[in-house]
């Protein structure tokens, strides 16, 4: 689904990431660890498309396509969705209006037709229910007065309604009381299938309790420092972040 | 002192000709003010960018023409047109040309004690109201323009909400240019006793491409505890001129509020002033757009007289191509004014480099335990908003067409009235780029 060979990126001149290599596979779950600085938030948004970000050196393939080529739109319809850290309000859009207008692009791109607008309306609703969201959350402005823990989860209203094949979490976990976490994680785990994959980008272990990860990748420094089984996050919450820091200076 | 303009000169030496049909003719009060203001109108012109706070407007184009008072053949009416700004559940009254015609209007089944009499028609039947109450909210030392509507107008309205009367259906002043050269000098009175409350929308459109001039005044009388909305809809021809003056008075935990939707004009000013007394409470929202060579100015005054009262005001602004836009937001809190609460923002979009704005809050505090705030902002499209709706698959142009048309529309939903709203939805819609595909979007 998505492979990543020697990608250097940086950002105003400097570099942040220094040669990431990864490759994740339709329905596997990945999740990126690392301390602050680490470079994972860049890695997600470099993904998404985000300008301002100069890719130095190195390749992205997305089923088979060169994903750097692309723009984020482009992206987008071809399945790739990034979760913000910090989602942004937008007054005067309400909910409702984005996802149609998402949904929309994407079906076109696709040749599909649009959806009916009462088939719309139904599906969205049944994925209020499972993120245990208001149904008037649709008609307020996007993220505008919304708690922290609200506009996460109004992120995975997106990723459910949109239903993309590879969806990036940007610390989807942050800032999120432990019931939101509960809710945000079984929302996601209702989105995992095989033909879907999923890179969790994190600070923290606790989201990894509920969603287990196929692999977990440590970055440090700009590159990956380790990579191992759900068993590393563990190992890391023990540990602290300094033990994988020691091992990239060591690499380094 | 200014050098009088051809065109001031002409309408000071045309007067006498007019002045027989102008209404109220007979009645020597209003005859006594209206030379007054006419000698004032002669002295002075319409006002000059030398005056502090016309300092962004230029109105020399609307010197060099000269418009024509209402003639007697009354110009033909695009019945399209008028169906498709009137409101269908609006007591409505149509002004064609400034002049009041009632076979477009309907305002019958008022409500016992409500009256709405077109100025002309009120002169005779309530003269004394209107001797006691016209020119009655105007604060500051008229300029021109307001000389100039005194002297001239042609016809208006006379509002009276009775004390403790909520009138339930709004009342549209529906204004509609069909010569060209024409003069649209309307004067307004609305009276909303105490406790008493309503809702008016102003209106203000022209047939086809013509070139005119509206000059109109609007006072606005609230008692105590009393409420009233007032709306401008101002849709005018590319060519025309406008000005529209706004001048609001209130009493004691009076309430006012008022929705200025600017989309039309070649040169337009739009002026609203309100005086507040203790407690009251004043909400004006403003949206103005400007493309081609408009040029819109918006000057607004807010007095806290006395203490407790509180407004708030925000005017958003959208310019492109070689428009030109102004704010002008005078909040003047006075030494008595203890406790006001007030607060203006200014947010201005420029969507090309040859658009401007000129955007200048003034707050004058001459009393010491107050809570003043506020806030202007120029520029473009956050980027930051612009990536998150291209990362969802909204392709550049749609997104910043959708944040654009956003950046309006926060303004239009803090319309209430529902079919005055869809109005305002639809020409806004249709004057922003892409505007069939934001109907697709809703």
């Amino acid at each position: 689904m998505l492979r990543i060979e020697n990608l250097h990126v940086s950002v105003e001149g400097k570099p942040i990431l220094k040669g990431i290599d990864l490759n994740v596979k339709a329905g596997e779950v990945h999740a990126i660890m690392g301390p602050n600085g680490s470079g994972k938030s860049t890695l997600a948004h470099v993904l998404a498309g985000r300008p301002g970000y100069e890719v130095t050196a190195g390749r992205v393939w997305y089923q088979g396509k060169d994903l750097l080529a692309m723009a984020p739109e482009e992206r987008a319809r071809e399945g790739l969705f990034l979760a913000f850290q910090y989602p942004v309000e937008i007054p005067g859009v309400s909910n409702i209006y984005l996802l149609k207008a998402a949904l929309n692009a994407i079906r076109k791109h696709h040749g599909l037709n649009e959806l009916d607008a009462m088939d719309f309306l139904a599906t969205v609703k049944d994925k209020t229910r499972l993120l245990d969201m208001d149904e008037q959350f649709l008609y307020r402005a996007v993220n505008e007065g919304f708690s922290g823990g609200e506009k996460k989860r109004n992120e995975i209203l997106q990723m459910a309604v949109l239903e993309p094949k590879l969806a990036i979490l940007d610390e989807t976990d942050s800032g999120l009381d432990i019931d939101a976490l509960k809710i945000v994680a079984q929302g996601i785990n209702a989105l995992r299938s095989e033909k879907r994959a999923f890179i969790l980008v994190t600070h923290y272990q606790r989201l990894l309790n509920y969603i287990k990860p196929d692999r977990v990748h440590v970055l440090a420094h700009g590159s990956i420092a380790k990579s191992g089984d759900a068993g590393l996050a563990l190992e890391l919450e023990k540990q602290g972040y300094g033990w994988v820091e020691q091992l990239a200076d060591a690499g380094a | 002192m200014n050098t009088v303009s051809q065109s001031t000169a002409r309408y000071v030496a045309d007067y006498d000709s007019i002045a027989s049909q102008l209404p109220g003719s007979g009645l020597s009060w209003l005859q006594a003010m209206r030379t007054r203001a006419l000698s004032q109108f002669s002295a002075s012109g319409f006002p000059s960018p030398r005056e502090e706070e016309w300092k962004y407007t230029n109105v020399a184009p609307i010197e060099r023409k000269m418009f024509l008072p209402r003639r007697a053949i009354p110009g033909s009416v695009d019945i399209g047109l008028l169906g498709r700004y009137r409101l269908p559940d609006a007591f409505t009254l149509v002004f064609v040309d400034g002049g009041f015609d009632a076979g477009l209007s309907n305002f019958s089944g008022l409500p016992d004690g409500v009256v709405i009499a077109p100025l002309s028609e009120a002169l005779g039947r309530f003269p004394e109201l209107v001797r006691s109450r016209l020119g009655g909210c105007i604060e500051s030392e008229p300029h021109g323009f307001i000389s100039f509507n005194t002297a001239m107008f042609s016809d208006g309205v006379l509002v009276v909400l009775p004390a403790r009367t909520v009138l339930e259906r709004p009342i549209q002043l529906l204004h509609v240019a069909t010569q060209p050269e024409s003069l649209c000098t309307v004067r307004h009175l609305i009276v909303a006793e105490n406790s008493a409350k309503g809702e008016i929308v102003e209106s203000f459109v022209g047939q086809e491409d013509l070139s005119y001039l509206t000059a109109s005044v609007c006072e606005v009388d609230i008692g105590e505890n009393a409420a009233v909305t007032l709306h401008k809809f101002q849709a005018e021809t590319a060519k025309a001129f406008h000005f529209g003056g706004i001048y609001v008075k209130q009493a004691q935990h009076g309430r006012f509020e008022h929705h200025n939707c600017s989309f039309g004009g070649l040169l337009v000013r739009s002026e609203i002033h309100v005086g507040l007394d203790q407690a009251s409470e004043c909400l004006l929202n403003g949206l103005f757009l400007g493309s081609g060579r408009q040029h819109v100015d918006n000057h607004t005054r807010v007095d806290h007289f006395k203490p407790y009262g509180i407004s708030r005001e925000v005017y958003k602004g959208i310019l492109d191509e070689r428009a030109r836009g102004v704010f002008q937001g005078r909040m003047i809190v006075h030494q008595d004014a203890q406790k006001t609460d007030s607060n203006m923002t200014n947010r201005n979009l420029l969507l090309s480099v040859d658009a401007e704005i000129d955007t200048k809050p003034q707050l004058e505090i001459y009393a010491d335990d107050v809570k003043c705030g506020h806030g202007v902002t120029v520029g473009q499209l956050e980027e930051e908003l612009v990536f998150y709706l291209r990362s969802r698959g909204i392709d550049e142009p749609s997104a910043r067409n959708m944040l654009t048309f956003a950046f309006a529309n926060e303004m239009v939903e803090k319309i209430e009235y529902e079919s005055l709203r869809s109005l305002v939805l639809e020409e806004l819609i249709s004057r922003l780029p892409q505007a069939s595909a934001i109907k697709e979007w809703l």
